[in-house]
C-alpha cells in the first residue's frame, strides 16, 4: 500500500475576493444599492474636491506684499503671508517679538516633553510647566522685571492671545473645577448647595453673556480706584465658565471609582484631604484625562468669542484685517487660514486624547 | 483619671477632631464668607452706580426703544418700549433655536447612520465631515457663511429665481406667505381631529395585537388620515389659502416671506457644527448595541427593517438621549453668537443695544442669563422626562 501524506498545496483564495478589486467589492459594490452609495459619494467628492485643490493650489498665489501680485484667479495666499507677523503676534512691538518666541519655543518644549511617553523626570517637568512656567512666559510676555520693557495687554494679539487666554483658562480652571467638584460631593449642604449653585448657573449661561458680565459688570464690584486690565477681565470670566464644566468632568471621574476605594481610605483612617489627594484624586485623574482635553478642546474654540469684548485673538484679527480696503474681497482665504491653524491644534488634541485613552484603557471595560 | 480630655466614651473629644462641629465651624465660615464678599460687591456697586449716575430698577422697560430691529415675529417699531424689545429678542432666540434643534438632529442622524454604513467611501465622508466641522470654532463658521458665502450672492435684481415665486439674492431669501382667510380656521381644526383620531387608532390597533395577534398598518394608516383629513376640508371650504409672491418692487422685494440673511448663516452654521457632535452621539449609541442583539433578531425572523425599528433604535436611543440632550443646550446658548453678525436674538438686541443705551448694565445682564437657565431648565426637563420614559425599567 502506497501511504501519500503530502497534502495538496492550498489554492489561492479566488482571485476577486483579494486585492483591491476584492476589497472595493467588499467595501464599494456589495449590493447594487451600495454601489448607488458609492457612485453618490464619487459624485460628491467631484464636485467638491477638484475644485477646492485647484482653487486652494493649482491657481493659488502665495508670495508678495500687495494683492498686485495675486493674479492666478484662485487663492490669494498673499494676503496670509503679507500679514503672519500680525496674525501671530497682534499689536506686538516688532523688535520685541523674540520675547514671545522664547516663550512658544519654552512651551512647545515643555508640551513635547510631557506628551513623549518615554521623557524621564515627567512629574518634575509637570511641576516646572504648572509653577516656574507661568511666572517666565508673564515676565516675558508683559515685561515689567529684569530690565524689560513693559508691553500693555491691549497690544497683545493673534495667535499668542489665543493661546494665553487657552492656556491660562484651563490651567487656572482645574484646580477650581476639582475644589467645586468635591464640593458638590460634600456632605456638608451648605458647601454643597453653594457649589451646585455656582456650576449650575455657569453652565446654563452662553460663554457671551459671561463675557459680557465679565466686561460691563465687573468694574461695577471692585471700588472705583483699582483698574482692572479688560484681557484680565476675560480671564476671570473664562475661569469662572469653564471651572463650571470642569467640575463636571471630575464629577464624573470621582463618582467611578468604586466606593470600596472610599472606605478603605477611612479604613486605613486616613484624613478626608489625604484620602482624597493620595488614593482617590489619582486614580480619578487617570478617568478624567480625555474627559479634560475634550474641555480644553471647547475652551480652546470658545477662545475666539472673546472678539465680541473687543479682544484681538486670531479670529479678530484677521477678521480686522479683512475690512482693510487694500484687502477687500479675500475673507475666504483669511477665514480658511483661521480654520486650518485651529483645526491643526483641536484636531490634534482629539487624537492625543483618543490615543490616552487606548493607553490607560485598563481593560475593565467590556 | 484626672487629664484625659480624648476620652472617646465620654464624648470628650478636643473640638478639632470632631467631625460634626469641625464641619459646622467650616460651613459658617464659608457663608460668612460668601456673604462678606456679596456685601462687599454690593457697597462698591451702589458707590459706583452713583458715582457715574446710573439709575436702578426695571423701570427702563416701560420706557421708548427708539431703535429698530430687522426681523421680528411680533408687530414692533421705534416707538415700541424696551420690554417689548426683550420679548422681541427671546422669540428670535427661540425661533433660530428650534429650527437649529430640528436641522441639526435630522442631518446628525443621518451623518452618525453614514458613518456607520458598510460602504467604506461614504463612511470615510461622514468622517471627514466631522473631523472637520467640530474642530472649528462656530463663530468663525458663522462668519464664513454671513461674510465669505452669502456675500457672493447676487444682488436683487439678479436674484436666483425659483419658478418665479421664490428668489434667493444678498438681501435674503424671499418665499410666498400664505394669506389666511376665514375657512381656514375649519383645515386646523381637522388637522387636530386628524390627530386625535390617529392615537386612538395607534391605542385600537395595540388592543387588537395584545388579542388577536393581527397586524394593523398603523403608520400608512396614520399618514393617510393626517395628510386626506385637511385636504378633503380645505377643498370643501373652498380652497380658502392664498399666497402672497414676493415682487421686485424698486431696489427690493416686497411682500411674501422674507428669511434674511443673518438667520440663513446663523442656521446653517448652527446645524452644521451640532450636527457634527449628534453624529458622533448617534454612532456611538448604536455601536454600544451588542451585536448579539441584531443577530438574535434576525434568527427570530424579524427583518432588517424591523430590527431597526423595534431593537437597536429602542437600545440605542438609551444611551443617545442624555448626551444628546447636551448638545441641544450647547445649541441654545451657541445661539447667542448671533450677535456677532447682527441677527437680532435676545444677546444682540437686548444685552447689545438695549444695554448700550440704558446702561443698566446689571439689569440686563441679569434677565438675559436668568432666560437662558431658564432655557436650558425647560429644556432638560423635557428630556430627563424623555428619558425615563425611554430607560431601561429592571427588576
Amino acid at each position: 500500500m502506497i501511504h501519500n501524506d503530502n497534502k495538496l498545496p492550498d489554492l489561492p483564495p479566488p482571485k476577486n475576493t483579494t486585492g483591491v478589486i476584492g476589497w472595493a467589492k467588499e467595501n464599494l459594490f456589495s449590493s447594487p444599492l451600495n454601489t448607488i452609495f458609492t457612485i453618490i459619494g464619487c459624485y460628491l467628492l467631484y464636485i467638491s474636491l477638484v475644485p477646492a485643490i485647484e482653487w486652494a493650489f493649482i491657481k493659488a498665489d502665495w508670495l508678495g506684499d500687495s494683492r498686485e501680485a495675486c493674479t492666478s484667479g484662485g487663492a490669494c495666499w498673499v494676503f496670509i503671508t503679507a500679514r503672519l507677523d500680525q496674525f501671530i503676534y497682534g499689536f506686538y512691538p516688532e523688535d520685541l517679538h523674540w520675547r514671545v518666541n522664547i516663550v512658544f519655543a519654552i512651551f512647545s518644549v515643555l508640551i513635547a516633553a510631557l506628551v513623549i511617553e518615554k521623557t524621564p523626570y515627567k512629574g518634575w517637568i509637570a511641576t516646572f510647566a504648572l509653577v516656574v512656567f507661568p511666572v517666565i512666559a508673564f515676565f516675558l510676555l508683559y515685561g515689567g522685571g529684569f530690565g524689560l520693557k513693559v508691553v500693555e495687554t491691549h497690544k497683545w494679539g493673534g495667535l499668542m492671545l489665543t493661546l494665553v487666554l487657552a492656556v491660562v483658562g484651563i490651567v487656572a480652571a482645574l484646580p477650581f473645577g476639582v475644589l467645586l467638584a468635591l464640593g458638590r460631593r460634600s456632605e456638608m449642604p451648605v458647601v454643597k448647595s453653594f457649589c451646585v449653585m455656582f456650576i449650575e448657573i455657569w453652565r446654563g449661561v452662553p460663554l457671551i453673556t459671561v463675557l459680557f458680565m465679565a466686561s460691563v459688570m465687573l468694574p461695577l464690584f471692585i471700588p472705583e480706584e483699582v483698574s482692572f486690565d479688560k484681557l484680565l477681565r476675560a480671564l476671570v470670566g473664562i475661569v469662572m465658565f469653564q471651572s463650571a464644566y470642569m467640575a463636571e468632568v471630575v464629577r464624573g471621574g470621582l463618582q467611578a471609582i468604586p466606593k470600596g476605594q472610599y472606605e478603605a481610605a477611612k479604613a486605613l483612617g486616613l484624613s478626608y484631604w489625604k484620602s482624597m489627594g493620595l488614593i482617590i484624586l489619582p486614580q480619578a485623574l487617570k478617568m478624567m484625562i480625555p474627559g479634560i482635553v475634550n474641555t480644553f478642546i471647547a475652551l480652546f474654540k470658545d477662545t475666539s468669542l472673546v472678539l465680541i469684548i473687543g479682544l484681538f485673538d486670531l479670529l479678530a484679527i484677521v477678521q480686522a484685517g479683512l475690512s482693510d480696503p487694500k484687502w477687500l474681497g479675500y475673507s475666504v482665504e483669511g477665514y480658511v487660514f483661521v480654520a486650518f491653524v485651529f483645526w491643526i491644534f483641536c484636531f490634534g488634541m482629539s487624537r492625543y486624547s483618543q490615543a490616552l485613552e487606548k493607553k490607560l484603557d485598563t481593560g475593565h471595560k467590556s | 483619671m484626672p487629664d484625659n480630655k480624648h476620652n472617646l466614651a465620654t464624648g470628650n473629644v478636643s473640638f478639632w477632631n470632631d467631625p460634626a462641629k469641625r464641619s459646622l465651624l467650616f460651613q459658617a465660615i464659608l457663608f460668612i464668607a460668601v456673604f462678606a464678599v456679596g456685601y462687599i460687591i454690593y457697597q462698591n456697586t451702589q458707590h459706583n452706580l452713583e458715582s457715574r449716575g446710573i439709575t436702578t430698577g426695571f423701570e427702563f422697560l416701560d420706557a421708548e426703544a427708539g431703535f429698530g430691529i430687522i426681523q421680528s415675529l411680533i408687530p414692533y417699531d421705534e416707538t415700541h418700549s424696551y420690554g417689548r424689545t426683550f420679548v422681541v429678542g427671546l422669540l428670535n432666540t427661540i425661533l433660530v433655536s428650534a429650527l437649529g434643534v430640528f436641522f441639526a438632529t435630522i442631518l446628525g442622524f443621518l451623518i452618525g447612520i453614514a458613518r456607520l454604513s458598510h460602504n467604506w467611501l461614504i463612511s470615510r465622508i461622514a468622517a471627514v465631515y466631522i473631523e472637520i466641522f467640530r474642530n472649528i470654532p462656530l463663530l468663525l463658521q458663522i462668519f464664513f457663511w454671513y461674510f465669505a458665502v452669502l456675500r457672493l450672492l447676487p444682488g436683487p435684481r439678479q436674484s436666483l429665481e425659483f419658478s418665479g415665486i421664490a428668489f434667493l439674492n444678498v438681501r435674503g431669501i424671499y418665499l410666498p406667505s400664505p394669506i389666511l382667510s376665514e375657512g381656514f380656521g375649519w383645515v386646523l381644526a381637522a388637522l387636530v381631529i386628524a390627530v386625535i383620531a390617529i392615537v386612538f387608532i395607534k391605542r385600537w390597533a395595540k388592543k387588537r395585537q395584545n388579542t388577536t395577534g393581527e397586524q394593523f398598518p398603523v403608520f400608512w394608516a396614520s399618514l393617510a388620515i393626517l395628510i386626506g383629513l385637511p385636504f378633503i376640508v380645505f377643498l370643501i371650504s373652498g380652497a380658502s389659502l392664498q399666497w402672497e409672491i414676493p415682487e421686485l418692487k424698486g431696489f427690493n422685494f416686497r411682500g411674501g416671506l422674507t428669511i434674511i440673511p443673518e438667520l440663513s448663516a446663523l442656521l446653517i452654521a448652527l446645524t452644521i457644527y451640532t450636527a457634527a457632535f449628534i453624529a458622533e452621539i448617534v454612532r456611538s449609541g448604536i455601536e454600544s448595541i451588542n451585536k448579539g442583539q441584531t443577530e438574535a433578531a434576525h434568527a427570530l425572523g424579524i427583518n432588517p427593517g424591523k430590527t431597526l425599528q423595534l431593537v437597536i433604535i429602542p437600545q440605542a436611543m438609551r444611551v443617545i438621549i442624555p448626551p444628546l440632550t447636551s448638545q441641544y443646550l450647547n445649541l441654545i446658548k451657541n445661539s447667542s453668537l448671533a450677535t456677532a453678525i447682527g441677527y437680532p436674538d435676545l444677546v444682540s438686541v437686548f444685552a447689545g443695544t438695549t444695554l448700550n443705551q440704558t446702561g443698566q448694565a446689571i439689569e440686563v445682564i441679569s434677565m438675559t442669563m436668568a432666560v437662558y437657565l431658564t432655557l436650558s431648565l425647560l429644556v432638560s426637563l423635557f428630556m430627563n422626562w424623555y428619558n425615563k420614559r425611554m430607560a431601561l425599567v429592571e427588576r
